[in-house]
């Protein structure tokens, strides 16, 4: 499926009783506090990213305007406003990572997938990010793949890494 | 604190529990609110976010109007480059922060208490949310806790990337599910925080240590320690050092024995050579190998709050967040700054120019001068331009991104014009250690 082919997107059944699990977590009226959480579950469900018509989706769930979501979904550093590749590689490159060898993972990473950082691969497969730190310092270097970190990385195994995620 | 860190199953509330947790909770509920502030005020716990501000005066602040509710709030969002004892402590033991939680909701009268964890943590989001549940199965957490008459809810709240979160009330804006904009204070949270009532944020790790405190007392607690640094403190450390990792210390130790004995981070890597230290985080001043192990008195330095910070920002630095960041000979110090200055430009909110226009111009000027283009004025400027940043903006993101840059000039200026003056050969090499003689200019703070 193409990411962005969603046009009216819609929670399911069970993602929907989470939404309300979460709104039932702040007092009567302050349901736009869940705007957070409810962000993160509508970019993995809506194809890695938020587009217009998820952030609308999000409002309506929360009550609020549409304004109050992009202001926010633009803010935060880890909501992409734009379609990514199925695989997001996030490369911390931040100073502790950075003196442990992060800039040149990172620049071997952009070599073995033809990319540059912030591009996607033209299959759609991966997409390579520089993130801020991640706490991770002890690591080092480091990626963030979805909810996971990727941790003690070398060359070996980044190969590894994208020849597992490319099957 | 992290004593039984290595025990298997001690995320499980079964192990914990079987290891003597939750008897804080039983303790405290046997006391009153306001004898449990006394014990951390006695306890001379400070704030292990940074700051350092004694964490029982912070909860001797806090607002108690009649029919108003009071709110806890944990601040997990730990950013703060070189900074991850939080973490290590909410996925190896997170029943020691909900044991905290519950121990510390009690004594400032809060029914309602929020963990605000940074988003890229989503998965201490689960192990959290399941120590919650197996806490509030047990009966420590929800309506009428162990027959107490106390009610307590506890939720957790994941960010959505933003260091700036950290600072308690942009923390609080983002709880609000807003963008992450600092307030002007006061009013302090403490009178008007989440949703305009009395709020207490406190870091994770100082919520962990209210669980000994209410334990062995604050008397015994203050025993541990150097005057007013009482207690343990988690270092993180990294960089280039043989072991990095998560070490909790007694802060009674010598800053030479952390960074070069076996037991923690066991001496710098490759057998190279000691060039620079960041005890505490990105924020505070980078100090040369010359001024680590001992003050410009010659004093041995501690890895205490006083002894980090002695000689004021001159000679000294700060313990901070403990975030302890290692360099070696072959590290260039103009490269760090810049990406330490990179790193504050991303992460400043925008609400304040000189913050926000500022960190750019650093960055761009530290580029310019790491690839061969800085000019003879750029170091002047560069001064000029942080200490403009310095104490004029709403929260202290501002000096955060002021002092690594003023740190960095004030002990390696040479290295700064030796980029200038050699285009080319910074390109190619890095100084190194050359001309770090033990007598050098000190610049004042």
């Amino acid at each position: 499926m193409n990411h962005t082919d969603i046009k009216e997107p819609k929670f399911s059944a069970e993602s929907m009783s989470e939404v309300n699990r979460i709104i039932a977590q702040y007092p009567a009226g302050k349901q736009k506090s869940a705007i957070l959480r409810v962000l993160h579950m509508a970019e993995k469900e809506f194809g890695g990213w938020l587009s217009v018509a998820s952030m609308d989706y999000v409002a309506s769930l929360l009550s609020i305007k549409p304004i109050e979501v992009y202001e926010v979904a633009s803010f935060y550093s880890m909501f992409n406003l734009k379609p990514v590749g199925k695989n997001v590689l996030e490369f911390c490159h931040t100073g502790p990572c950075a003196i442990e060898g992060a800039e040149k993972l990172i620049e071997y990473t952009c070599k073995k997938l033809g990319i540059n950082s912030g591009e996607t691969t033209a299959d759609g497969q991966f997409t390579i990010k520089e993130v801020e730190c991640l706490g991770a310092c002890g690591y080092a270097p480091m990626l963030q793949l979805g909810d996971i970190f990727k941790e003690h990385l070398t060359e070996e195994k980044m190969d590894a890494l994208i020849e597992e995620l490319r099957n | 604190m992290l004593a039984n860190d290595r025990i298997p199953g001690i995320e499980t509330y079964d192990v914990y529990r079987k290891h003597g947790g939750y008897a804080s909770v039983e303790k405290a509920l046997k006391m009153t609110p306001d004898e449990i502030v006394q014990e951390v005020q006695k306890s001379g716990l400070r704030g292990r976010g940074g700051a350092g501000f004694p964490t029982g005066m912070k909860w001797s602040f806090l607002a108690k109007p009649e029919g108003i509710p009071r709110y806890l709030v944990c601040n997990a969002d730990e950013s703060e480059p070189g900074t991850f004892k939080d973490r290590y402590l909410m996925e190896k033991i997170p029943h020691l922060l909900i044991e905290g939680m519950i121990a510390s909701s009690y004594a400032l009268g809060a029914n309602t208490s929020y963990i605000y964890i940074r988003g890229e943590y989503m998965w201490i989001v689960g192990i959290l949310e399941k120590a919650i549940a197996e806490a509030k199965a047990a009966g420590f957490l929800g309506k009428n806790i162990l027959n107490s008459g106390y009610n307590l809810e506890l939720y957790v709240n994941p960010g959505g990337g933003a260091y700036i979160c950290g600072e308690e009330t942009a923390l609080l804006e983002s709880l609000e599910g807003k963008r992450g904009n600092p307030r002007m204070k006061p009013p302090f949270p403490a009178v008007k925080g989440l949703w305009q009532s009395p709020t207490v944020v406190n870091n994770v790790e100082t919520i962990a240590a209210v669980v000994p405190i209410i334990n062995m007392t604050g008397d015994e607690y203050a025993k541990l320690g150097i005057g007013k640094s009482t207690g343990t403190k988690l270092i993180s450390a990294s960089g280039n050092i043989n072991k990095p990792g998560v070490y909790e210390i007694e802060m009674n130790i010598s800053v030479e024995e952390f960074v070069m004995s076996d037991e923690y981070c066991g001496g710098i890597k490759r057998g190279k050579r000691l060039k620079a230290c960041v005890p505490g985080g990105s924020s505070v001043p980078i100090l040369p190998a010359n001024l680590l192990f001992k003050t410009a008195k010659g004093e041995q330095r501690m890895m205490t709050y006083e002894s980090l910070s002695d000689g004021g920002f001159a000679t000294g630095s700060m313990l901070g967040s403990g975030g302890f960041i290692v360099y070696d000979e072959d590290q260039c110090i103009v490269r760090n700054t810049w990406n330490f200055s990179r790193f504050y430009h991303h992460e400043s909110c925008g609400q304040c120019s000189p913050c926000r226009e500022g960190t750019g111009w650093m960055e761009k000027i530290l580029h310019r001068i790491e690839y061969g283009h800085g000019t003879a004025q750029d170091i002047d400027l560069l001064w000029d331009i942080q200490r403009k940043i310095e104490g004029n903006t709403i929260c202290p993101l501002g000096d955060a991104a002021a002092w690594p840059v003023a740190a960095a000039i004030r002990h390696f200026r040479d290295e700064f014009e030796w980029h200038i003056k050699n285009p080319k050969e910074c390109m190619e090499r890095n100084y190194g250690l050359a001309k770090y003689a033990d007598e050098r200019e000190i610049i004042p703070a």
